[in-house]
């Protein structure tokens, strides 16, 4: 009898699971299928899931119209490079936070994050002004800093708690066989939190890639990413479902792959402290 | 010897000639004609050889806010804007646009329609080049009307419009009498609405600013949409927009819809459209006052004054919006392609009107309406279907949401014009109107 239950609520979750799944991944998959349907077809009073004519006019006339390898080597460069500069100045904010703590440190730590409840329009003024009078404008290096400073809060709170995981004994012992601070981040504290490490820095890289605000805002057309080449073909006077969708495609393929590759790396990490 | 020389001195020149190339940042929307013009450049290129063309296409409320965002900071991102009829009166007064004083000699400058030329000067100044102009119109299955035994007029009133769309409407077959805007925004259902109460008699303001939705034409106004629209619309109304009442009209789903003029071009195109060879076209209707419900609108080329590259940015705009551009778009795209709406001598064209079954009342449409006296009565404002004033953008929305609200039944006519009147005579104080 209890493992009749048993058996019938696994059933149940996992046809929940599988039902949450695919609400989640429809939307992906009718923008894939729509890529591939012609103008006409993609707005089809009675759209056909898979019974159409299958084109690839859309992905053709996209790579045409813009230079998508252009935008996608700004993606890389913005959002691994802020990620990367990220890190480097997280780890040393996130070791003394969880290590020398003082009794200010739960304040600052609430006060970077409560920077993120800010709406970003409400310092665009400030920021595109200082961008303007130092050159910074449509710049990649421009864009690596303010995505840097925009995702800085939720990296240092990631690795904060990661770090809070590691017992202290051991940074400890190694202070006591003579490690400088430098030798016990590198040496000590890196290799212990490396999975936490790789999901802030993949979680990060997600996290810029889809930004769509500063990169838009920013950016004209020497270090526009992916998101502006997104926007070049949504329009709200003609029809460009289709290709708006080969657009969203080609610009979310690099990251679904990455997501995929990484997932086990993305998944131990999370779960190692964050959203423990 | 010599011939080194020769060759040398030719890398010479080439390679200063690339040096000296100047590169102009285009800001422009994603449409079909910018498209064509972003395609046709090349020939701008190859005759300006000293200056390279730089694009950045995005979507309109973006580009709008990216704009924006730049021609206030004096940011200097870009050379040459494309901005609506709305932008242009609000920037030109504020000196952010550079006036076009050197189009060329060969620019034609008289040749402008006068309606769209008007909205694009301040104190007689042009400060943007109209690349393509609309108006609104009534866009009707002539195979629809025929059965309901009706014949649509020219100029049709309200009140046939809304014994049409009844007749029309066949539940059964999903086909609604009438389509019309209903998602909220100031360049959605307000861009309708308001063109519609200036046929009812309605306006945003008084001559001293006073806003106006507690009169009663507002309220005929309002009341005649919310009815024709329940009656006679199709389900879910309050989230469409052109796009989505475009996708209805062409996959025969509706007996008429009012909307932009460009959109004649779309629904004939027999590629795209079911129903291409049983559309109809009419002037916007009326009320018998004079005014009719269209509205004006034109997408232009602007220099912003933070341009430091204005001499090739008007050296462009002057390509992009002569009558030589017209003929190169006839020339590799066909007369339907051409961007209408902008010149008198496009509409003499008999190849052009031969092409473009909706020409006639295109020009018709767009001489019909006066952005500076828009209305029946007098107003303090300059628009058709917009006031241009920069708080117009947050008010337009927040009172279009009202309507859209009435639309779907949540308000009353008279709560949600209520409710406008408070948000907009509270805006107005906080703006400190009249200025």
């Amino acid at each position: 009898m209890a493992t009749n239950n048993s058996n019938k609520s696994k059933i149940i979750y996992t046809a929940l699971a599988w039902g949450i799944s695919g609400m989640i991944f429809f939307p992906i998959l009718w923008t894939l299928l729509t890529s591939f349907k012609t103008e006409a077809e993609a707005i089809s009073a009675n759209p056909s899931l898979f019974m159409f004519d299958w084109t690839l006019e859309n992905y053709s006339d996209v790579l045409a119209r813009s230079p998508y390898f252009n935008h996608f080597w700004n993606s890389v460069v913005i959002s691994i490079g802020s990620s990367l500069l990220g890190l480097i100045i997280a780890i040393p904010a996130a070791w003394s936070m969880a290590f020398v703590q003082t009794k200010r440190t739960k304040h600052l730590l609430m006060w970077m994050l409560s920077t993120k409840m800010l709406p970003p329009v409400g310092v665009l003024i400030p920021i595109y002004l200082m961008f303007r009078d130092f050159s910074l404008l449509d710049t990649k290096l421009g864009l690596v800093i303010v995505m840097t400073l925009v995702n800085l809060p939720i990296m240092v709170w990631m690795l904060y708690t990661y770090f809070r995981e590691i017992p202290h004994e051991i940074l400890e012992a190694s202070r006591m066989d003579g490690c400088s601070i430098g030798e016990e981040i590198f040496h000590v504290l890196l290799p212990l939190a490396l999975p936490g490490i790789a999901s802030t820095l993949l979680l990060n890289v997600i996290l810029a890639w889809n930004e769509a605000f500063w990169t838009l805002i920013l950016t004209a057309a020497n270090a526009a990413p992916l998101t502006a080449f997104i926007a070049s073909y949504s329009s709200p006077e003609g029809l460009f479902y289709a290709k708006l969708s080969a657009a969203s495609v080609m610009a979310i393929v690099p990251i679904l792959i990455l997501g995929w590759f990484s997932q086990k790396q993305l998944v131990r990490g999370l779960s190692f402290g964050a959203v423990k | 010897m010599l011939n080194k020389l020769t060759m040398l001195t030719c890398v010479a020149l080439g390679f200063s000639a690339t040096v000296i190339a100047e590169t102009i940042t285009i800001a422009t929307v994603n449409n079909g004609d910018m498209i064509t013009m972003k395609e046709l450049s090349s020939d701008f290129e190859k005759k300006n050889p000293d200056i390279d063309l730089q694009w950045v296409t995005l979507e309109e409320n973006i580009l709008r806010q990216r704009v924006t965002t730049d021609v206030a900071t004096k940011g200097g991102q870009y050379d040459v804007m494309t901005i609506g009829t709305y932008e242009v009166p609000i920037w030109g007064k504020q000196g952010w646009l550079t006036e076009l004083d050197d189009l060329g000699e060969e620019y034609d400058e008289e040749d402008l329609l006068p309606a769209i030329r008007s909205g694009l000067s301040v104190n007689d100044k042009l400060y943007a080049a109209p690349f393509y102009g609309e108006s609104s119109m009534v866009m009707y299955r002539k195979d629809l009307i025929e059965k309901a035994g009706l014949e649509m007029p020219t100029k049709p009133s309200w009140e046939f419009i809304r014994k049409a769309a009844k007749a029309m409407t066949d539940s059964d077959a999903g086909v609604y009498g009438i389509c019309l805007r209903g998602k909220a925004g100031w360049g959605e259902n307000i861009a309708l609405i308001t063109a519609m109460s200036n046929s009812f008699g309605a306006r945003w303001f008084d001559e001293n600013w006073k806003p106006q939705f507690n009169t009663p034409q507002w309220k005929d106004t309002l009341q005649y949409y919310v009815d024709i629209m329940t009656e006679s619309g199709p389900a879910g109304a309050s989230s469409n927009g052109f796009n989505e009442n475009l996708a209805l009209f062409q996959t025969g789903k509706c007996g008429m819809w009012i909307d932009a003029t460009v959109a004649g071009a779309f629904v004939t195109n027999k590629k795209d459209s079911e129903v291409a060879d049983k559309v109809g076209f009419a002037m916007a209707p009326d009320m018998g006052l004079g005014k009719r419900g269209n509205w004006l609108w034109a997408w232009t080329l602007a220099v912003p004054s933070s341009s430091e590259k204005s001499a090739a940015a008007m050296k462009f705009i002057s390509w992009a919006t002569s009558k030589e551009y017209l003929a190169l778009v006839a020339k590799e795209k066909g007369w339907a392609n051409v961007p209408p709406g902008t010149r008198t001598s496009l509409y003499a064209n008999p190849e052009y009107l031969n092409a473009a079954p909706f020409a006639e009342i295109t020009l018709a449409s767009i001489e019909s309406v006066d952005p500076k006296n828009p209305t029946v009565q007098p107003v303090p404002y300059v628009g058709v279907q917009f006031v241009a004033i920069p708080e117009f953008q947050g008010i337009g929305t927040a009172v279009g949401q009202q309507f859209a609200a009435a639309l779907t039944g949540q308000m009353t006519v008279e709560q949600a014009l209520a409710s406008s009147q408070r948000l907009v005579e509270r805006a107005m104080r906080k703006a400190r109107y009249p200025k």
